[in-house]
């Protein structure tokens, strides 16, 4: 163990990040799922139904687990694809600062989704 | 680097070489999905936001959601859920132990294309 790490990886090693990418993406598709169902069941949705039902304790915190699992999903996603794509082999000396550029774009990204969504869940 | 054993190994990783095979082309889209969903996710939680800050800005991205190119829009972003949930399922059930031969993931890649594509029919029907 420990032979293949790196700093930018969400886990300590491949193996958490496999672990961390299923869990969050179970966590993933039941709240696509829930949402979907929701929708497709209402099909008038008014203001006031919509409203309520992002608004109740449930899904506020279903939705912020989905948002944290979001993050956490698409890190160690975007992180592989970075690793395998944006590297020296394949676009070389500039492999590596573009692959970290490419990161640092993500990690905004991802932190500016979390907010921004926390925001509007505990503004209703 | 010159004489160590990893620069000796034999490399052929020249995508342009490689033929595509049904498994290929599911991971690659897979891979594709998810980064589309990443960027598709600043119009979702833009669009939440307006959803549920008052009566009025959920009226107006009603009639916004009016125009073809907002339910284009919607579209391709379900149409991306929807591959990276299928083609997620098939990666679950591969670490499970099913379709891993040859002929099975074969079998399970041209699986996931067409189930994918007629929930992505289904959901465009839904949209319009």
């Amino acid at each position: 163990m420990g032979m293949v790490t790196s700093v930018t990886s969400l886990g300590k090693n491949g193996l958490y990040d496999w672990v961390i990418q299923r869990a969050t993406a179970v966590v993933l598709g039941v709240y696509f799922l829930c949402l979907m169902g929701f929708l497709i069941a209402t099909p008038d949705l008014t203001y006031d139904q919509w409203q309520a039902y992002m608004s109740s304790t449930y899904m506020r915190i279903f939705t912020l687990i989905a948002l944290i699992s979001m993050a956490a999903h698409a890190w160690v996603g975007l992180w592989t694809i970075s690793t395998d794509y944006l590297t020296e082999r394949q676009l070389g000396a500039a492999g590596t600062v573009l692959r970290i550029a490419f990161q640092a774009v993500c990690a905004l990204a991802t932190m500016v989704y979390v907010v921004w969504g926390i925001q509007i869940l505990w503004g209703i | 680097m010159v004489g160590t054993v990893k620069s000796q190994r034999p490399v052929n990783l020249d995508i342009t070489t490689i033929k595509f095979t049904p498994q290929m082309i599911a991971s690659i889209t897979h891979r594709i999905a998810g980064v589309a969903i990443f960027v598709g996710m600043a119009f979702l939680i833009w669009g939440l936001g307006l959803s549920l800050q008052s009566q009025e800005s959920f009226d107006a991205l009603k009639e916004c959601m009016d125009s073809v190119v907002a339910k284009l829009i919607v579209w391709a972003i379900l149409a991306g859920f929807i591959y990276h949930f299928i083609a997620g399922v098939r990666h679950l059930l591969m670490d499970a132990g099913y379709f891993e031969t040859l002929e099975g993931s074969r079998i399970l890649s041209i699986a996931v294309m067409i189930v994918s594509a007629v929930l992505i029919v289904a959901a465009g029907v839904w949209v319009w």
